[in-house]
């Protein structure tokens, strides 16, 4: 009993407060300092939405989302711009399909004849590296500054969201396409290859059959985010559901504004849905 | 008695699957995706004619001449360097608010330990979902009402959107943290604010990290874009001289824009290269 206690004396008493305190304290403080530069940066002057100016008019239009509009002329437009937004985002993402694929198969390493005797042939080599540099000059434009572009060219209208859906689309599935053909197992579409077949048979049979589940499911799930940007573009004018909520907000016809929004959230968690239940039904 | 049929040498011919039967699932699926397609083409009507005349063409390709030279004067481009500082800022701002923000709005959308009852995670989870529903450029054109032009109003939008983002991530990184810790701490009577900060926090800490410097690099994308509504940056300059058909700063501008997006992508690529070595 005794000799319990006189070890137990010989431990250390647990400190009572945080040993690190010193060093979390300077590396906030730090931390602060270091955010100076960005606050001046983005004029972060959070008093401002305070003002009474500013509240007022905050206010309104906040006041003026209820109740939301709901008259019939109305809701059949907010149906019919809903309907223009998976359109665009549909036929973008065709487009950018039918673009995406044949510059896969022109970049795809696996589908080379002269890699399977050791290296790459000079030709075949510098034609891969030249499409993977197009694939990441298309993927790298956002779809945002395609779609002022082209609404400079062709005009307002969807033309210009799908062009640059498309477009960006094409280069972000293509780099992919050929990422999942490359990861998986190749040595069906070698042995096709050796065995004297063309490249495009050793791809129908060989590459596709094994990644067509991977492909479809990251097509899928491409198509709900060109929703999703579908309904940005429209705020630069390539029509839709966004264009529509851009006019109502600069008109501030709160309401109107309201029931777009809770469409719009309620077709993104549709497409969200549907989306994952195909990627489901895939695996 | 009949005697049975001897087997066959070889397995019976068969005709391939019929192109489309009722119980095939995947070609109800291929047809509904060709008519989705199909009616999609078909209500747009899009301005092919206007868009592949030789006249379109034309004019396209006078667009895109107009964009060389690029505007490189000095004093241009010290305003493009301004405007990429600012880009930044509204990124690595946006980040830090919506990263304080999520972890505050992820704790009463947890249930931390097993005899938590989580009263608010339902309805703060309904938060979070509607924060993310919403995109950066949807919530920029909204706050510009409240903030007014320019980079303040970009930098809460992006903190909007990412606070869901980050607050659904990080309440499911809590939830899977190992429980042990802090129910050892629990069961010595320790509170609860003190139990997160020296148990459930240091143990996700470095993965709470690695989702905000993800979406910081996402962050980055988004504010070089959300200007073109007028919340500051690289692109309000960017449709400002687009509006005024300043063709050459337009380039200089998109220039900027694709090295800037380059740039990040580059790094992120090589810090993942570094960090899984």
């Amino acid at each position: 009993m005794n000799g319990a206690t006189a070890s137990a004396t010989r431990l250390r008493a647990p400190p009572s407060h945080d040993p690190a305190w010193l060093g979390r304290v300077f590396w906030a403080g730090a931390a602060l300092v270091l955010l100076w530069p960005l606050l001046v940066a983005t004029e972060f002057k959070p008093w401002l939405l305070f003002e009474a100016a500013n509240l007022k008019v905050t206010g309104q239009f906040l006041a003026s989302f209820l109740p939301p509009a709901h008259s019939a002329e109305f809701l059949v437009m907010v149906a019919r711009e809903t309907w223009r937004t998976v359109a665009i985002a549909t036929a973008g993402m065709t487009l950018a399909l039918l673009l995406a694929l044949p510059l896969t198969l022109l970049s795809t390493r696996v589908l080379s004849i002269s890699a399977l005797s050791g290296r790459m042939a000079r030709g075949p080599f510098w034609l891969r590296q030249a499409v993977r540099g197009l694939l990441i000059v298309l993927r790298s434009v956002p779809e945002l500054v395609w779609a002022l572009v082209f609404v400079r060219v062709v005009g307002l209208g969807p033309t210009a969201g799908v062009l640059a859906i498309a477009l960006t689309y094409g280069g972000m599935l293509g780099k992919v396409y050929g990422e999942i053909l490359e990861s998986g197992e190749t040595h069906a579409t070698e042995t096709l290859l050796r065995n004297g077949s063309s490249r495009l048979q050793a791809f129908f049979w060989g590459l596709l059959p094994q990644n067509a589940g991977e492909l479809t499911s990251y097509t899928v799930y491409r198509w709900e985010c060109a929703i999703r940007s579908s309904v940005v573009l429209g705020f630069v004018g390539a029509g839709g559901l966004g264009q529509q909520m851009d006019n109502s907000m600069k008109m501030f016809h709160g309401g109107e504004v309201f029931t777009m929004l809770a469409v719009f959230v309620a077709l993104v968690a549709l497409a969200d849905h549907v989306s994952a239940q195909l990627r489901r039904a895939l695996a | 008695m009949t005697t049975p049929r001897p087997a066959a040498a070889n397995a019976p011919y068969r005709l391939p699957p019929p192109l489309f039967s009722a119980r095939c699932k995947a070609c109800w699926f291929v047809a509904a995706v060709l008519a989705l397609v199909a009616a999609s083409f078909w209500t747009l009507q899009l301005q092919w004619g206007q868009f592949l005349s030789l006249d379109a063409l034309l004019s396209m390709a006078r667009f895109a001449g107009e964009f060389f030279p690029p505007d490189t004067s000095p004093a241009f481009l010290r305003k493009v360097l301004v405007g990429t500082w600012e880009t930044l800022a509204m990124s690595a701002l946006g980040t830090a608010l919506a990263a304080a923000a999520g972890l505050l709005l992820a704790l009463p959308a947890s249930r931390l330990h097993d005899g938590d009852a989580a009263r608010a995670r339902a309805p703060t989870r309904l938060l979070l979902n509607a924060l993310r529903a919403i995109p950066e450029l949807v919530w920029a054109a909204l706050l510009l009402i409240a903030a007014g032009l320019g980079p303040f109003a970009g930098t809460l939008a992006l903190a909007a959107h990412t606070t869901g983002v980050l607050g659904r991530l990080f309440a499911e990184s809590l939830e899977n943290a190992p429980p042990g810790p802090a129910a050892a701490l629990r069961a010595q009577g320790v509170g609860n604010v003190r139990l997160f900060l020296y148990a459930t926090l240091p143990q996700v800490l470095p993965q709470l990290m690695s989702y905000t410097l993800y979406r910081w690099e996402n962050n980055i994308r988004a504010a070089a874009v959300l200007g073109v509504v007028g919340a500051g940056g690289l692109g309000q300059l960017l449709s400002f001289h687009m509006g005024l058909f300043h063709m050459g700063k337009t380039a200089t501008i998109l220039g900027a824009m694709l090295l800037l997006v380059a740039l990040v992508d580059a790094l992120s690529y090589g810090a993942r290269r570094w960090l899984t070595r």
